[in-house]
């Protein structure tokens, strides 16, 4: 069973083609780092999968009308945005938004699913204070944490682990996997190759709007082709059985 | 922090206050009815001067007040959860200007000596213009910026005519009518007006009740609202609609009321929790007691000299909006 799948999916930004008609497929258990340079297409992909962008071709998730999507995949936008002062718990609830009939009490399940988001997120102790009196990466993990309170098979999340501090992207990275580990799925964008090599049980690499490799963490994060589509140099090594990498020096042209 | 009073005691208590001062503003007046001979006059019919007072002068002015307070109240809370913008108005769509300028036509014209009901019916006419080209501007498709762009050159447009109007007026009283008119009352109107302008705000009413959910969900941004399953361009259409009809109906039958929109979802955003939808009811709510209270408040400051609604809430809204400005400065600091 697959949980997204693109067929041919192309995104246009105006005249600029921001994604290249693109396959892709992600099935249940799979934690997918999406990871390529500034300007790939990483984000382009997600929102048009989600329909959230006009796109070309076939997505599974973007064929289905609104209310059945918000149950089929959760998503995470980069913009962090808390509009109004509302306390976290009311911001985390907004993810039951897409279960609830308008009007409904929050139910047991709601309020379960609520509660726990907010303990993986490590931000239970500030569950009745306003979202926008946070600091960064508090309000990110709130965030993260209304995206895992709606629960869906599939979660995209589009740079969910920047501006955390070390413990936290751990924490973060380590509630994607635990979904995946669940029989869900999600797709997260990451610019810490070392998050990706670590967590993600597949990597997805784009540059200039197409996939150029797509595999396991090993498979994808070599030194040629970082050097090649990063332009840098990397130090690559193993520890407790992963992957470990770390951008050294930019690669002489 | 004190905990805030719970919801349905808030919304509560505020209908407790709006029942209150719509009973107030019944009594209020030139005529000088004492409180038992109005009850008796309203209720039984008891006098036949006194009936006609609070029966075809004091109720409807009472009502109007109540349901362009709420109107303006209502559509100022869906406005702004709409645009994430506490500053926004239900005059920022220009169906304000375009009703007025529909008003200004009539008065312009000679047409409102004719036939009276021409000044209410052409005003009705400009807001629902108005509300058609900002649909055709910013409809469908479009973010909030479009909204914004389209109801600034539509109120530029309508000022612009309005002053033209006023600029070749055929003689001194009709400018000054249109001057007074403009300014906004509630007074010497009647169940026609009432008739006139209930069904666009009852409509426009639920049209915005609809957009509760989807603007709690709006909370997180536009892209985050639609994965949440909010059709945005429903949404707007159930905003603008909404907002459009309910506040061209309000202008057409009062004139300008200016900072009641922006004031009411202001006093009351943080007692709901600042949750978008709670705040709907509550600053409908809110708006219908500040409006009677101010409609009241100029019957009493000044008996003899018709002080105009318009003028009173502005005087009054513009030192909170200063103070608002204030307060959003130093949160920036």
């Amino acid at each position: 069973m697959s949980l997204l799948t693109l067929r041919g999916l192309s995104v246009r930004h105006g005249d600029r083609v921001a994604v290249h008609p693109t396959d892709l497929e992600i099935g249940p258990g799979e934690l997918v780092g999406l990871v390529g340079p500034n300007g790939a297409g990483k984000s382009s992909l997600m929102r048009g999968a989600l329909g959230l962008a006009r796109a070309g071709g076939e997505s599974s998730l973007a064929a289905l009308p609104a209310p059945a999507r918000a149950r089929a995949a959760a998503w995470l936008p980069q913009a962090r945005e808390i509009a109004w002062a509302v306390t976290v718990e009311t911001l985390v609830g907004l993810g039951r938004h897409p279960l609830r009939a308008p009007g409904a009490p929050l139910s047991g399940a709601d309020r379960s699913a609520i509660a726990g988001a907010m303990a993986r997120m490590d931000i239970a102790g500030f569950a009745d204070r306003p979202a926008t009196e946070l600091s960064g990466g508090e309000q990110a993990r709130v965030l993260i944490a209304r995206a895992l309170a709606q629960q869906a098979p599939l979660t995209l999340a589009d740079e969910p682990a920047a501006g955390l501090d070390p413990a936290h992207q751990l924490a973060c990275m380590g509630a994607f996997a635990d979904l995946a580990a669940e029989g869900r799925a999600a797709v997260v964008s990451l610019h810490d190759l070392g998050l990706a090599a670590r967590f993600c049980t597949r990597l997805v690499m784009m540059a200039g709007g197409r996939v150029v490799a797509d595999g396991a963490p090993d498979a994808v994060l070599t030194a040629d082709r970082l050097r090649e589509v990063y332009g840098i140099e990397t130090f690559l090594t193993r520890a407790d059985g992963a992957l470990v990498v770390q951008p050294m020096t930019l690669s002489r042209p | 922090m004190t905990r805030p009073l719970p919801y349905p005691w808030l919304l509560a208590a505020l209908g407790v206050l709006v029942a209150a001062l719509f009973c107030v503003s019944l009594l209020v007046g030139p005529a000088g009815l004492g409180f038992f001979d109005s009850l008796a006059a309203l209720l039984a019919g008891r006098g036949e001067a006194e009936t006609l007072v609070m029966r075809e002068i004091r109720a409807p002015r009472a009502v109007l007040g109540l349901m362009i307070g709420a109107t303006l109240g209502l559509s100022g809370a869906a406005l702004q959860g709409y645009l994430r913008n506490p500053l926004a108005e239900p005059g920022l769509l220009g169906v304000t200007g375009a009703a007025s300028l529909g008003a200004v036509a009539a008065i312009y014209s000679g047409l409102s000596l004719i036939f009276p009901l021409a000044l209410p019916l052409m005003a009705l006419g400009g807001a629902g213009l108005a509300s058609m080209l900002l649909i055709g501007l910013a409809g469908a498709r479009g973010g909030a910026l479009t909204l914004i762009l389209a109801g600034v050159a539509l109120s530029a447009l309508c000022g612009a005519l309005t002053a033209l109007a006023l600029n070749l007026s055929p003689n001194p009283f009709a400018a000054t009518e249109i001057m007074f008119w403009m300014m906004g009352s509630l007074s010497d109107r009647s169940w026609t007006h009432v008739g006139l302008a209930a069904p666009f705000m009852l409509a426009g009413w639920a049209a915005l009740g609809f957009a509760g959910r989807g603007l709690d969900a709006l909370t997180l941004g536009e892209d985050a609202a639609a994965s949440l399953g909010v059709r945005l361009d429903r949404l707007r259409l159930a905003v603008v609609l909404g907002a459009a009809a309910s506040v061209g109906a309000a202008t057409a039958v009062a004139g300008g009321i200016g900072f009641v929109g922006l004031v009411a979802p202001h006093l009351l955003r943080r007692a709901v929790g600042a949750r978008p939808a709670r705040l709907l009811p509550a600053a409908a709510l809110g708006g219908a007691a500040l409006l009677l209270a101010a409609d009241i408040a100029v019957r009493l400051i000044a008996p003899e000299r018709d002080l105009k609604l318009g003028v009173l809430t502005a005087l009054v809204g513009a030192p909170f909006f200063l103070r608002l400005v204030l307060s959003t400065r130093r949160r920036l600091a």
